[in-house]
């Protein structure tokens, strides 16, 4: 029974949740106050063992509080759930996209899409800042004010060098995050 | 015959693989799998076209719930059909749910390590970056007149400036595309006459 409600529960989470990750916690934590399953100190553990561990936010997210409440299935139940609409809908989409291909309204869509896909990318790379380079939001008069205390410089440095390795000498991604990972223990540790 | 479906095994093995690898090697969720995807999609494994990747992430966006499983989903019908997307899918989830349970197993949670938490800093500071640069690469390819970069810059000052949900800037960019290709082939008509 236990099983069934993590595994609705968290679909409807995966289904009603809009831009990812960081977005979806708080809807998983009202949904799983509602039922009794968590406190707030609970929820802040979760939301920073979700951050540390890498994968998608929202798995590991459903994984701890499956596991933590009903064990292995229903780790499995709240992980399949909160993929399964995403799955799907992508599926249903793809078939759409196949069956109107030709057409005039789907092309001009995309043709207006691909552009703001660009611009959001780089918005994201804002929203990242935001938790590591600089305290508060960079579109602030607070950067004028007071910057040596809103900058962050270990951070930044690795920000410029990974800016570097990335865009100039085409080091893959995965090479990039081990380093800094060693960089950062070492250097903010 | 045989030798197709030897194939077409492998491929699946590879989207399973590479897959695993993106949810293993990125931490910070949705947006710090991207330039890892790019990468491992277009570049190495040629799963895509550049062009085809863009409305892999488009319509990862606009779709609710775990980008990347869109993403992953996209890739894998691409190349496999739907055997392929659930290889993919499964890939990418496996890594965070293994080690959810191990931590939760093993420690109970995490600790206030201050290494951890220093490494998480290096971590970001480095998603930062590499999100900037799959952004730059992107619109080398797709901001190629006034229309894109317009429409690029919209939408980056209403979702990063404004704070306005990814959602209604992609629906706006649809609308606006629609009205852009009407205009631009009604011109062309005018011009053949």
């Amino acid at each position: 029974m236990i099983i069934l409600y993590l595994f609705s529960m968290f679909f409807r989470i995966g289904l009603f949740s809009f831009g990812g990750g960081l977005a979806m916690l708080p809807l998983i934590f009202q949904s799983v106050q509602e039922f009794g399953f968590m406190t707030a100190a609970e929820f802040s553990n979760l939301v920073a063992l979700s951050q540390v561990t890498p994968g998608p936010i929202a798995v590991n997210a459903a994984t701890f509080v499956g596991f933590n409440y009903a064990g292995l299935l229903g780790a499995v139940a709240a992980t399949l759930g909160v993929c399964m609409p995403a799955f799907l809908l992508m599926l249903i989409v793809m078939k759409f996209m196949e069956k109107f291909k030709e057409s005039r309204g789907l092309q001009g869509a995309f043709a207006g899409i691909r552009p703001v896909t660009v611009g959001l990318i780089g918005a994201a790379a804002i929203f990242v800042a935001e938790t590591s380079l600089i305290n508060g939001k960079l579109f602030s008069m607070k950067l004028l004010e007071d910057p040596l205390s809103y900058i962050n410089g270990i951070p930044l440095a690795i920000f410029a060098v990974t800016l570097l390795l990335a865009g100039k000498f085409k080091i893959s991604p995965i090479k990039i995050t081990i380093l800094m990972a060693i960089v950062g223990a070492v250097l903010c540790g | 015959m045989k030798e197709s479906r030897k194939k077409a095994l492998k491929e699946h093995g590879s989207l399973f693989w590479e897959f695993f690898k993106i949810g293993l090697f990125t931490i910070g969720g949705g947006m710090a799998m991207l330039p890892l995807i790019q990468k491992v999609a277009v570049e190495d494994k040629k799963w895509l076209e550049e062009d085809d990747m863009v409305d892999c992430l488009a319509v990862s966006q606009a779709l609710p719930g775990v980008i990347v499983i869109n993403s992953a989903t996209y890739i894998g019908k691409r190349r496999q059909g739907l055997t392929g997307s659930l290889a993919a899918s499964l890939g990418v989830i496996l890594p965070s749910f293994l080690i959810i349970i191990l931590v939760v197993t093993l420690l109970g949670s995490i600790g206030e390590n201050s290494y951890v938490t220093g490494a998480f800093t290096g971590v970001k500071a480095a998603v930062c970056g590499l999100v900037l640069v799959s952004a730059c690469k992107l619109g080398k390819q797709i901001l190629k007149g006034p229309f894109q970069w317009t429409m690029a810059i919209l939408a980056f000052a209403a979702i990063g400036i404004f704070r306005i949900t990814a959602l209604w800037a992609i629906l706006a960019g649809a609308a606006a595309g629609i009205v852009y290709l009407q205009i631009r082939s009604k011109k062309a008509g005018k011009e053949k006459q």
